[in-house]
C-alpha cells in the first residue's frame, strides 16, 4: 500500500448524500480482473451530464473529494476505492462514511476523513466559490487545513500507523502465526468444513 | 456483566487481542465468488502465498452468470473471462468450486446455508456486502473488500475493531399478509441508511422468534442497507431444525456438542446494548420503496412523500433528486405507480419460501399485459425444489419467465437488466440509481407484493386482487 502522510490539492465539492458504491463505480465495471483502469467508470452515469462537477474544466486535476453524508453506502466493492484512486483522488472528506467503504479505503491508502457536517459544508462552500482553493489533509497532525478552516479529525492510532508507513496488513498478521496456529489447534470438531483435507 | 450474542461470538474468535490494536479474528467460513476474488488471488500469487485453509473456503459463480441458455458459452466475453478466471484460480489453489451448471451452484448467500455450512456461532465472510444474510443463524457474518479477501485467504483471520451493538426489538406479531421483507424495509425507513453504521444489529423479540429461517435470512440480508455490516438473530429450535441433516451439518456426538454450544448463543438478560430500537409489528402493512435508497420507503397504502416535508436539508435534497430520477410526483398514491417489469429472486428473496409466496398469489392468475416477470431461484437446488412442487408451472402459466439460478436482475452485471426509464417492482435489496441497469427505476417489494403487482400492472398487494376479474375460470 502507498503511504499517506500529508496531501495538499484542489477539491471537488460533491453536494450529494448517500452516494452509494453503484454510483461511484457501476456494476458492469466490476467484470475487470485488475486493480487499475477504473478511472473512466468513476461516477459514470453522472458524468454523462456535461455540467456534472467532475466534468468542469476548473476541477481537472483536483485530488480531494468533499462529499455529502453517508458516502460509500451499499456494495462492498473495493473497485469503488480503486476508481477514486485511479482517477487521481488522494482523500475523501465527509461527515459519515459507510463502514465497508471506509475499511477498504484505509487498506488502499485513500484517506477518508470524517469531519462535522458544518465543516464539510464550509469546505464545500469555499471550494465552490474558489475552484483554485487548496485543502491540506495532514495525517501526521490529524488536521484538515484550508483558507479559514482548521479542523482536527480522528483516526485510530493503529490505522494511522499503517497508513503513515504504507504497511501491508497480511505481513503484519503473519507475524502472529503462532497465535493463529494455537487457535486452530483448539477449534471444536463440530465446526463446519468445506473439504476434507 | 452479561454479554450480547454478538459479543459472545466475537470473543470466541479472538486469536489475538492487544491494547490499541484491532482484534485478530479467526474466520470459520470464507465464501468466494467471481467478482471480488480475482485481484485477491493475484495478490497471493505475487507474494507466493497459498490459501491457508482450503477446508474453510468455498466458491461459486453467481453475479455474472446468465439465467438462460446456461449450457451455451456465455455471450459477454468480459463476463466469460471473469468466470474463467475464477475457475483457473480455484484449480490452481485447490479451492472447492461450484460452477454454473453444477447442482450446488447459486447465489453465494443461498448456497452456504442450504449446504449447512452456515452455522450458529461461526464467523462467515465473503467479498459481498450481503454476507450479513448468514447472521440469521446466529453467525457473525459480514461483507469484506478484496484486500480483506486476500487477507483471509492467506491467514484465515481478519484484524477488526470491535463494533458496537444495537438491539432491534420487534414486539407484537406481523399481521396476516405482512412479511419479513415488509418488516426490514420498515426498519430501514425508520433508522435510515446510516442508522446501523458502526453497529452489529441483533433482531429480537416475539415477532422475530416466530419467523422461519428463510424469513430471518431476508431480515439479516438487508442489515447492510441500514448501514450495519452485520445483523444477527439468536439461534433456536427453528435454526436447529433447519440445519439437521444438511450435508455439512454436524452428526452424532458432534451434533449434540454443537447444539449444546449453540444454545448458549443468546444475549444474556443483564447484557447492555449500545443502542436500542423498538418496532411494533402489529402496526405494519406491506411496505415498498419510492426512492433511490432503501431507506426511502413507505407503506404501500400511502403516497409519494413531499420532499418539502423533510426538515433535514440533505434528506430533502436526496428526496428531490430521487423523485426526479424515479419520475414520480409528490402526493401520488404508491398504488398508482405502473411497472414494466417484476423480478422475484436474489439473496434477499430467492429462497423456496419466497417462490412459494409468489406462486400462491399467481396461481390461476395471469400477469398483466405488457408486464415482463422474471422468477429466478436463488440456487440450482431451490430451482429443483420449486420444480418438484410444480411452482415453475404456476409461474409459466401466469405468463412469467422461469429462469436458472443466479443474481440475475438484482444488479446490472449479467444480461438480465432494465432498459433506461423502465420501472420494476423487485424483491431484491437495492433501489440505487441504475442498479438494475442504466436508467432503470426500482421499487423494492416483498414476493407477495411483486406477484400482485405483476397481475395488476401497478404496485399492489394480494389484498387488492379481485377473484372475479383475474382468476381463470375453472376448466379453461
Amino acid at each position: 500500500m502507498e503511504a499517506f502522510t500529508t496531501h495538499t490539492g484542489r477539491a471537488v465539492p460533491l453536494r450529494r448524500s448517500n452516494v452509494d458504491t453503484d454510483q461511484i463505480i457501476p456494476a458492469h465495471w466490476l467484470k475487470k480482473v485488475t486493480r487499475d483502469g477504473f478511472e473512466d467508470g468513476l461516477f459514470e452515469a453522472w458524468r454523462k451530464d456535461e455540467n456534472f462537477i467532475l466534468n468542469r474544466p476548473e476541477r481537472q486535476g483536483a485530488t480531494v473529494l468533499v462529499a455529502g453524508p453517508d458516502f460509500g453506502t451499499g456494495s462492498s466493492r473495493e473497485h469503488a476505492v480503486w476508481a477514486l484512486q485511479n482517477y487521481g483522488f488522494k482523500a475523501v472528506i465527509s461527515s459519515r462514511f459507510a463502514d465497508i467503504f471506509r475499511g477498504n479505503s484505509l487498506k488502499n491508502g485513500l484517506l477518508t476523513v470524517v469531519l462535522e457536517q458544518k465543516i464539510v459544508e464550509a469546505l464545500q462552500e469555499l471550494t465552490e466559490n474558489d475552484p483554485q482553493a487548496e485543502i491540506t489533509v495532514d495525517l501526521q497532525t490529524r488536521e484538515v487545513r484550508a483558507e479559514g478552516v482548521t479542523a482536527s479529525f480522528e483516526l485510530d492510532e493503529n490505522s494511522r500507523w499503517r497508513l503513515l508507513n504504507g504497511l501491508d496488513d497480511i505481513s503484519i498478521t503473519l507475524q502472529n502465526e503462532a497465535d493463529i496456529a494455537t487457535y486452530e489447534a483448539k477449534r471444536p470438531s463440530h465446526k463446519p468444513q468445506t473439504l476434507k483435507v | 456483566m452479561g454479554r450480547t450474542l454478538a459479543e459472545k461470538v466475537w470473543d470466541d474468535h479472538v486469536v489475538r487481542h492487544a491494547e490499541g490494536e484491532p482484534d485478530l479474528l479467526f474466520i470459520d467460513l470464507h465464501l468466494l465468488h467471481e467478482v471480488t476474488s480475482p485481484q485477491a488471488f493475484d495478490g497471493l500469487r505475487k507474494s507466493e502465498r497459498r490459501v491457508r485453509r482450503l477446508d474453510l473456503t468455498i466458491a461459486t459463480e453467481d453475479h455474472n452468470t446468465p439465467t438462460l441458455d446456461i449450457d451455451k458459452p456465455i455471450a459477454d466475453p468480459v463476463s466469460r473471462a471473469q468466470l474463467e478466471t475464477l475457475r483457473r484460480n480455484c484449480a490452481e489453489f485447490g479451492v472447492r468450486l461450484h460452477p454454473l451448471g453444477d447442482v450446488e451452484q447459486g447465489v453465494v448467500h443461498v448456497v452456504g446455508p442450504q449446504l449447512g455450512l452456515t452455522q450458529p456461532g461461526t464467523t462467515v465472510v465473503c467479498g459481498d456486502s450481503h454476507t450479513s444474510t448468514h447472521g440469521a443463524f446466529g453467525a457473525l457474518a459480514f461483507g469484506i473488500g478484496t484486500s480483506q479477501v486476500e487477507h483471509v485467504l492467506a491467514t484465515q483471520t481478519l484484524p477488526m475493531a470491535r463494533p458496537k451493538t444495537m438491539a432491534i426489538t420487534v414486539e407484537g406479531e406481523l399481521p396476516e399478509g405482512v412479511t419479513a421483507k415488509d418488516l426490514i424495509l420498515a426498519i430501514i425507513a425508520k433508522i435510515g441508511t446510516g442508522g446501523g453504521q458502526g453497529y452489529i444489529l441483533e433482531y429480537r423479540g416475539p415477532a422475530i422468534e416466530k419467523l422461519s429461517m428463510e424469513a430471518r435470512m431476508t431480515i439479516c440480508n438487508m442489515s447492510i442497507e441500514a448501514g450495519a455490516r452485520a445483523g444477527m438473530i439468536a439461534p433456536d429450535d427453528t435454526t436447529f431444525a433447519y440445519l439437521k441433516g444438511r450435508p455439512h451439518a454436524p452428526e452424532g456426538a458432534d451434533w449434540d456438542a454443537a447444539v449444546e454450544y449453540w444454545k448458549s448463543l443468546c444475549t444474556d438478560e443483564d447484557a447492555v446494548f449500545d443502542a436500542e430500537v423498538l418496532i411494533n409489528a402489529d402496526e405494519l402493512s406491506p411496505f415498498v420503496t419510492w426512492g433511490t435508497n432503501p431507506g426511502q420507503g413507505a407503506p404501500l397504502s400511502s403516497a409519494v412523500p413531499d420532499p418539502a416535508s423533510y426538515e433535514d436539508p440533505s434528506e430533502r435534497d436526496a428526496a428531490e433528486k430521487a423523485l426526479e430520477y424515479m419520475g414520480l410526483a409528490a402526493g401520488q398514491p404508491l398504488r398508482s405507480i405502473k411497472v414494466d417489469t417484476v423480478f422475484v429472486g436474489s439473496c434477499t428473496n430467492g429462497r423456496i419460501e419466497d417462490l412459494r409466496a409468489a406462486a400462491e398469489v399467481l396461481k390461476d392468475r395471469k400477469i398483466s399485459d405488457g408486464v415482463r416477470m422474471l422468477v429466478v431461484p436463488g440456487s440450482a437446488r431451490v430451482g429443483l425444489q420449486a420444480v418438484s412442487e410444480g411452482l415453475d408451472l404456476v409461474f409459466k402459466e401466469a405468463g412469467a419467465e422461469w429462469r436458472h439460478a443466479g443474481c440475475s436482475m438484482c444488479l446490472g452485471m449479467n444480461s438480465d437488466q432494465l432498459a433506461p426509464g423502465e420501472r420494476s417492482a423487485s424483491t431484491s435489496n437495492r433501489n440505487f440509481e441504475g442498479r438494475q441497469g442504466k436508467g432503470g427505476r426500482t421499487h423494492l417489494v416483498s414476493p407477495r407484493v411483486a406477484a400482485a403487482t405483476a397481475v395488476l400492472g401497478h404496485l399492489a398487494s394480494p389484498a387488492d386482487l379481485s377473484d372475479a376479474e383475474t382468476r381463470t375460470p375453472a376448466g379453461v
